[in-house]
């Protein structure tokens, strides 16, 4: 987020797009619900009528995938009447005539008959956003998941480069992150192209100061990312040559690629094929059943240890009890292991190790545990001991100097519908379940809430094949089939299902589409066309599989 | 009883909370009264967020593979298990035949040292963890 969560009280204007917030991120939906009691105006763009586009003074029920054109639209309408803001895009952008260029060729009309939502409606929007002082855009994977999640996202970040609604308290494109350490892991260089703090692996002089500070010669070349690492030359069908080598052994931490990875059947070939797999876990999950090795992994309450969160606020979490079981922290088995390969890593505490963190990351520069321990955390940039850490980003200006506008167009989803896969599958999270569900699964109150895999369905699509609450659903996509219990409700559309994949007995991902966005490689997850058909005998409860 | 200050982990609004402990065991949450997420409020994940801590189904074990089946190891034996097969595959196939996956569940030490280890012991960039999923 380039704000803080707490700034969202002050906004006037709040654009919520593709994320369920109400059930993913509650305390985002709970300063959003509080903001519009005091009188901000609300819109959601979202195909499903969720809770949050409920709430909203303007829901522009878009045809999902279709992100791209209605945001052309809407800046097209903001240009014709004079809402841009011309001061801010003279002084802190780049490239603004090309997107004009490219927004004249947009024709409201058109985005509408696209989109499917209503040339009105798309007007008032724009205006409404254009014309508030305060206006924020969050934003979540319901906007990056998908072939064009990059472009997405940018076209979000034009609109608000556009109305000059950054780089001040109150305003901003704020992402939600998903997992409660995504930040953090993307921040620490868990990612094949940088060091922590996006410090890139092929930059020689960052190189030259990490491999005097780590003491060996370090690789140059990008690794490979996880969808490569897991499917192998698969998703290279297009252009086999490119293909990176398949790996021949893995070492997963604490992940559950067997669920959470699109094209899940592919994942279990190659993690089956590995020479050498080691995982570590709490939980014996669908992976660590196909591990050589399995670590039992300390939780969160028996460790020491640092956070980010979606606000980039990092926070210390302090040990609660010793150990359960034979289990350890993470950290001690990959320094015990370490020594086995022959390089000492050595820490007296996971404060020593944030230490190293602060000397080596400028953004973290100043985070040492003493700091944190008698504070609520502190937002990067933070760059050293004195500094009091960054609420909002882009104050003066883009980490990147000017912000550049980058029109783009619109790109048609991976898997087209057709008569024989006739329904678009939407998936997403569930307010009771995080995840792979291998820890809210086993919280009993957690399941007790929420126990089975439910599918949603319009009632008119649910009454043309026959089905009511509960009753089986077989979904079969180009890759796959899982069954469901069908939930009929006007949250979707008609013509589209949703269910989310907390849940292994119907292993959604094994219907997705694992065709990723060309650069940020994120699975369309969101969108694949699939068939839907009533299982013939009604079970109660039980094994769906 | 005592609170120790943690953070929820089930999602990225990053609420702190107090674990309460009793006995060295994990009984119950409580909100942080002046947390700036937070606010003195949880969701429903933050309330029940202790009860995986203590469940019976959690790894107490190391785990090797013998004979096909994963079964119960020492320690030394399992890290020896798994630093000998992934200097194996290094020495037979190269560095880069190593793929690390790191968690966005595990602290910011945790991924530190996973990706260090991976550069600097394992000799890849092949390190990635689920932020696009
Ligand atoms: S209590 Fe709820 S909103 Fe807060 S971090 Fe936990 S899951 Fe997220």
């Amino acid at each position: 987020m380039t704000n803080s969560i707490n700034e969202l009280d002050h906004a006037q204007v709040i654009l919520v797009s593709g994320s369920n917030t109400t059930e993913a991120h509650p305390q985002v939906a709970r300063r959003i619900h509080d903001s519009v009691d005091r009188g901000a105006r609300l819109i959601v763009v979202d195909p499903r009528r969720t809770d949050m586009a409920r709430l909203a003074h303007i829901h522009l029920q878009l045809r999902p995938g279709t992100d791209i054109p209605l945001i052309n639209g809407m800046m097209r309408v903001i240009l014709d009447e004079g809402l841009i803001d011309d001061l801010f895009i003279e002084m802190r952008t780049e490239n603004f005539f090309a997107m004009r260029d490219h927004l004249l060729r947009v024709e409201v009309e058109e985005v509408a008959a696209l989109t499917g939502v209503r040339e009105g409606l798309i007007r008032q929007a724009a205006r409404l956003y254009a014309q508030a002082q305060r206006s924020v855009i969050c934003y979540c994977l319901g906007v990056t998941q998908h072939v064009c999640g990059t472009a997405n996202v940018q076209a979000y970040a034009n609109l608000a480069m556009l109305t000059g609604h950054v780089e001040q308290e109150f305003t901003g494109v704020d992402p939600l992150r998903g997992q409660n350490n995504v930040q953090g892991a993307c921040d620490m260089g868990a990612l094949p192209n940088v060091y922590p703090g996006y410090q890139p692996v092929t930059d020689a002089a960052v190189r030259a100061k990490f491999e005097q500070a780590w003491g060996t010669k370090l690789p140059e070349r990008p690794g490979m990312t996880l969808i490569d690492m897991t499917h192998g030359p698969t998703v290279w069908s297009e252009r086999p040559e490119a293909a990176p080598e398949p790996v021949r052994a893995m070492y997963i931490m604490g992940e559950n690629p067997m669920l959470s990875d699109p094209g899940i059947q592919h994942v279990e070939a190659t993690l089956r094929d590995l020479d050498f797999l080691v995982v570590s876990d709490l939980f014996l999950t669908e992976t660590a059943r196909l591990a050589d090795v399995v670590f039992p992994a300390a939780s969160f309450a028996e460790k020491t240890g640092t956070v980010t969160n979606s606000e980039r606020r990092v926070q210390l979490m302090h040990q609660a009890i010793a150990p359960v079981g034979d289990a350890w922290p993470d950290d001690r088995i990959i320094c015990e292991l370490a020594g086995r390969l022959g390089y000492a890593m050595r820490y007296g505490s996971p404060a020593e190790i944030m230490e190293e963190i602060c000397l080596l990351t400028p953004l973290y520069g100043g985070m040492y545990h003493d700091r944190l321990r008698s504070s609520w955390g502190l937002q990067w940039p933070c760059p050293d001991r004195a500094h009091p850490g960054t609420p909002y980003l882009h104050k003066y200006s883009f980490t990147r100097g000017r912000g550049r506008f980058e029109p783009s167009g619109h790109v048609e989803p991976a898997d087209p519908l057709n008569e024989e896969y006739p329904f678009l599958l939407i998936t997403g999270r569930a307010y009771h379940h995080y995840h792979t569900g291998t820890m809210s699964r086993r919280c009993a109150a957690l399941t007790r809430e929420h126990d089975r895999p439910w599918i949603e369905i319009h009632p008119e699509d649910a009454a043309r094949l026959g089905v009511r609450r509960g009753d089986l659903l077989q979904v079969r996509s180009r890759r796959g089939s899982c069954t469901f219990f069908a939930r009929p409700t006007g949250r979707v559309a008609r013509g589209q299902l949703y269910c989310d994949f907390h849940f292994h007995e119907a292993p959604v991902n094994a219907l997705t589409v694992s065709c990723s966005d060309p650069v940020a490689r994120c699975p369309e997850f969101k969108l694949c066309a699939v068939n839907a058909v009533p299982v013939e005998q009604r079970e109660e409860t039980g094994e769906v599989m | 009883m005592r609170q120790v200050m943690s953070v929820c982990c089930y999602c990225g609004c990053g609420c702190g909370l107090y674990l309460l402990v009793e006995d060295e065991r994990v009984v119950g949450v409580a909100p942080s009264r002046n947390h700036p997420v937070s606010r003195n409020n949880l969701c429903v994940k933050g309330w029940h967020v202790h009860e995986f801590v203590h469940h019976p189904d959690r790894l107490s074990k190391p785990l090797v593979r013998r004979g096909g089946e994963l079964r119960p190891a020492s320690w030394d034996e399992a890290l020896d298990r798994a630093a000998e097969g992934l200097a194996q595959v290094k020495e037979r196939y190269g560095p880069d035949a190593i793929g690390v996956l790191s968690s966005a569940k595990c602290t910011n030490e945790e991924n530190f040292l996973l990706q260090k280890f991976t550069r600097a012991v394992l000799g890849t960039n092949n390190i990635d963890h689920c932020a696009r999923l």
